[in-house]
Formats: C-alpha cells, structure tokens, sequence
C-alpha cells in the first residue's frame, strides 16, 4: 500500500445524510438541537441559568440558530471555576468517562462524557478516519498517548466505530513503535505531525519504509504546514490528514480534512461552529480570520455553550470537491495564547516554520523560537539545525546562508530575527505537542 | 596519480565540551588526527581534519550524530626557505584558482600546509608544475599521529 494520487483517489463518505446535507436542512438540525440543548442547559446548569439571567436571554429567545450571538460565551476560566464537574448537566452517575488536559497553569481542564457522548465522538472519528480512505479492513496504530489525554482514546473509539483494528502503543519508544509497524502490517498512523516527522525520519535512517505497509497518517492535535505534510507523505510514502479536536468539545473528530486538503471540515451536526472577531465578538465574514468558538449541540454530560477555544481560523461555507457540503475551517493562524507579541508584532510558530521551508529544501523545518528581552527591546532568535544538504564547510558559505535565513523570516514575520545555526538533533523533538516557542521575557 | 585528498569537516556549535567529544568519538573508531584546524565564527565552529581514514571519520561522527562532511583539499610540503609559502600561493592564483582557506600544521622537520581551493584538481597540477612537492593521499592520512 502506497500513497494515492488525487486522480486515483475515491472518496469514500461515513454518513452523506449529514456530511453532503443542504445548508437549509442543516441550518434546520442545528436549530432544532440548539433550542433543546439551551432549555437543558437552563433547567440544568447553574452556571448557565446564572450567566443567562444575567445576560437577560431566556431559553425561550432561542429559536433558531440564528439567535446564537445572544447567549453568553463559556470561557476555559469558567471550566477551571467549576472544576471538575460543576458544569454538569447530568448526575455523575450518567458519566462514563473523564478525558482532560493538563494546562500550563498545572491545573487539569476535565471533560466528562455519557455513554452516548463517546459514542458520538467515537461517530466522529469514524467519519474522519472514513474520510482519510480507511475501512473496516484497516489496522490502525494509534500513537498518541492514551490516559486524560484525548488522543490516543480518540482514535480508539474511531477504529471501533468503524470496525478496523486498533493498535494501541500509546506514544514514546520509537524503535518499538516501528518494530511493531512493520510487524502487525499497520495500514495507517496516528500520531502529532511533529512526532510524524521524527517517526518518518527515524523510519528512513532504519531502512524500513519500504517494509511498511502504511497508506495513511491521521495527524493533528498541533498546528502544521502543507510542507511538513508533504515532506511525511513523501518519506513515509503515505497520504496524511489532519484531525482537529479538543477534549472540552470533545478531543480528535470535531473537524478532519479530506484529500483535497482545503481546509478541515467540521462535524457541524454536533459541534457548531463560529469564527468571531477576536476584539468585538461580532461574527467574521466568511474567509475573515478570527477566534473559532463551538457550542456543542449533542453533548449529554458537559454541554458548552459558545466555548472560545482561542484558536485563530476562518471558515469557508461552499461545497467542498470532496462531495461534502460541511463547511471548512482553515489551518490556524495560531493560538490567542500561543501568539508572541514581539515588539508590537504578532508572531505565529506557522509563520517561522512556512518561511523556513520556503527558502528552499535545504532546510530542516527543526527549529525553536526564544524570546528574550535585551535592554527593554524583544529579541526573536529563531535556532535552527543545519542540514546535510546545504551543509558546508566554509564559515563565508554558512554565514550566507544566516543571512538568508534572516531575511526570510524578516520578510514573513515583519520584525528583525536573529538566526542561531545549530548541530543536528540538537534542537529537543516532543512526541506530544512540540514545544516551539521559549519566552524568556516574563511578561 | 591523484594529488587531492580529503579533509573531514565538523560542524560545531560553540558548546563545552563538543571538541573534545569530537575527538572521543574519533579516537574510540580508531581514526586518528595528523592536522587539524579549528575556525569559528561567535556562535559556531569549524573543525577541519587531516585524519588516517576520512571515510570512517565521517561515518562515526555522522553515527554519534555529527555534522561531518569530506572536502577535497591539497596538502603542500613546504620548502624551508623564505617566502616559498607566499610563492605557491601566487602559482595557484595566477591560474585563476580561489584560495578559500588555508592552515599550516608542523611535521617534525617539515613545514606542511593544508589548501582548500574552488578548484582542487588544477591548483594541484600549477603547483606541482612550479616544483612544489604535493602529498598524495596515503602519505598524507598516515603522516604522523597527534
Ligand atoms: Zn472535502
């Protein structure tokens, strides 16, 4: 098995009721679960009858989906106030299962789930891993880490649902992981694109790409470019996909992109989805980028209502080559938190990564930002390893390429950068989230 | 009867002990030095080397994770009289041949220099047509043991 050609490719849709619905009919659903899912959370969550008597909106305002903009949003402060299951709308004895993540202020974000909320996610993934080419006859490696993380349990439940085996291995051990690869004849990986990346390499310094039987990576949880995707694709020989997910909406399987990679299309019937302008709140137009927001329309245990997830998209409403008409959210621009304001600039780990990659093959997309402040001025230093292919032994030849690299990123980023070339492999590669940015500032 | 020979090239971050590791990993796969020069700018370095087995060098430093690679250079006997350096340089340039770098190493009574030039292979040929004795690859590899 092989990657496939986008004119050798056949689409194969989970679900075409709901994934090719006309906007009218699902317009239709959405209101029709959103006036439900507003009178439980009212009559069933203090936390929204108090932020609702406040805001003066009655459940009774909302009759369609149109009246979204008139409920108050839910914050990720509001979760760590009501941690770990004030916001529950059933008792507890409903909830099957917790997933969380541990935030950097230490303290967890805990998700809880009905029975029929995993199921739903399990749904979800389904149509995603369905969407990425993947049947019943598929074998699944799953490595994410499995525990409170989402990840790894996302997927699992993704491959019951849709009947392939699972290979749970969890994440870390690499050689195990390729052992067991080759082994068990996975035809596809899950994993973060940046551990793809190390596993592709990794895969290739072993000799035993040609071993493997893969024909899919289902890649996501960290933003990544359309280089980094080509570069695993063509090394593992392989079609990747990203899934999107978040554990308080409910983990990988809230969006995933099809073959013509335009964009990630979200499970719209469950989770639905706004882009706000990051400043005023009020709605972007369709392609403005701004804050991506869900209110999840099907969940039992821990509803939300418009969760603002902080991460930076823009939505695109039109059919979808694929045949799907559900809508497309864009690779992210970045996080609201994980954006680094560098003398008055924003400055996204994607912008350095895409400006690194266009200056040519040479190079490597390893790299690592740090944020330092000298004499009250911020000073971005990008550290980025050398590699073998413009490698050269003059200090004239090296520095050129320093300035080249300096330029580049100038030029994308709008602010002055200095570049740190380093040795290869030097620069810590994460198989969880990759850690790209170091702020020494402390702001 | 070719007059080029290989030098083995590192690439060093400006670290503690990355040098001295080089040297390790060098020694442990039984490569030894019989030149070596050390070039750097403020945030890197680097380590240019005349040693028994270039081939096997890169291999165990690309091993331990080192960027290594083999560079065509000439090593040159220097004549001990005044001003021979200064004479074979000018007999490469009048051929139009860039001198990149250069490093001098000591040989118990000789004085030898390393050569990196855009054009290996020509700068070789004027030289040795001005009278200048070249080393040839095996002599050069195993010369003398630092
Ligand atoms: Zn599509």
């Amino acid at each position: 098995m092989a990657k496939i050609s986008l004119e050798n490719w056949s689409e194969k849709i989970r679900d075409p009721e709901i994934e090719c619905m006309s906007r009218e009919e699902m317009k239709a659903l959405q209101s029709e679960k959103l006036v439900k899912q507003v009178k439980n959370v009212y009559e069933n969550v203090a936390f929204y009858r108090k932020k609702m008597d406040e805001a003066g909106v009655k459940p009774e305002d909302i009759r369609s989906i149109d009246d979204i903009g008139k409920l108050p949003f839910t914050t990720k402060e509001d979760l760590r106030e009501n941690y770990p299951f004030g916001l529950l709308a059933v008792p507890q004895s409903k909830i099957a299962r917790v997933q969380g993540t541990s935030g950097t202020t230490g303290k967890l974000t805990l998700a809880s789930y009905t029975e029929k909320d995993v199921d739903v996610w399990g749904e979800c993934v389904a149509r995603a891993l369905t969407m990425a080419g993947l049947t019943e006859e598929d074998k699944l490696h799953v490595c994410y880490g499995y525990g409170l993380f989402t990840g790894g349990m996302g997927l699992d439940l993704g491959a019951r649902a849709l009947g392939c085996m699972s290979i749970p291995m969890s994440s870390g051990n690499t050689q195990r992981q390729l052992m067991c690869m080759e082994d068990f004849g996975a035809t596809a990986f899950a994993c973060t694109p940046s551990y793809a990346m190390y596993l592709a390499e990794a895969a290739k310094e072993a000799g035993v790409v040609e071993r493997l039987q893969l024909k899919a990576g289902i890649n996501g949880a960290e933003p990544w470019t359309d280089e980094m995707r080509h570069q695993i694709e063509d090394t593992l020989n392989v079609n990747c996909f990203d899934i999107y997910g978040l554990c308080e909406i409910t983990g990988p399987g809230v969006a995933c992109d099809c073959i013509h990679h335009k964009g990630l299309h979200v499970y719209e019937d469950h989770f639905f989805p706004e882009v706000l302008n990051p400043v005023d709140h009020t709605p972007c137009a369709e392609g403005e980028t701004g804050e991506l927001v869900f209110t999840t329309l099907s969940k039992e245990g821990m509803p939300l209502i418009r969760y603002r997830t902080k991460d930076l998209t823009s939505i695109e409403y039109g059919k979808c080559e694929c045949g799907r008409t559900l809508p497309r959210i864009q690779k992210f621009t970045g996080r609201t938190d994980d954006m680094k304001v560098i003398r008055g600039v924003n400055v996204f780990p994607t912008q350095v990564e895409a400006a690194l990659l266009s200056i040519g093959e040479g190079v490597a997309p390893h790299y690592m930002m740090v944020v330092d402040r000298e004499n009250n001025l911020d000073v971005l230093t990008v550290m980025v390893e050398v590699d073998e292919k413009y490698f050269s032994d003059e200090i004239r030849k090296l520095e050129a390429l320093k300035k080249k690299i300096e330029l580049a990123l100038k030029q994308a980023l709008g602010v002055a950068v200095k570049v740190k070339l380093c040795e290869p492999k030097s620069i810590q590669r994460s198989e969880g989230k990759a850690k790209r940015v170091i702020d020494n500032r402390n702001l | 009867m070719s007059y080029t020979i290989n030098q083995l090239s590192v690439f060093l971050e400006n670290k503690e002990g990355r040098l001295d590791s080089v040297l390790k990993t060098l020694g442990a796969g039984d490569v030894n030095i019989v030149a070596l020069s050390l070039a750097d700018s403020s945030e890197y370095g680097m380590l240019r080397m005349i040693v028994s087995e270039p081939e096997k060098g890169v291999m165990v430093l690309k091993e331990a994770g080192y960027m290594a690679m083999l560079t065509e250079v000439i090593a040159l006997r220097v004549p001990h009289a005044a001003g021979s350096l200064s004479k074979a340089m000018h007999a490469i340039m009048e051929t139009g041949v860039n001198i990149e770098y250069m490093y001098a190493f000591a040989n118990g009574e000789d004085a030898s220099a390393v050569l990196k030039c855009n054009d290996a292979e020509k700068a070789a040929e004027a030289l040795r047509k001005s009278g200048f004795d070249l080393y040839e690859a095996d002599e050069a590899y195993h010369k003398v043991v630092i």
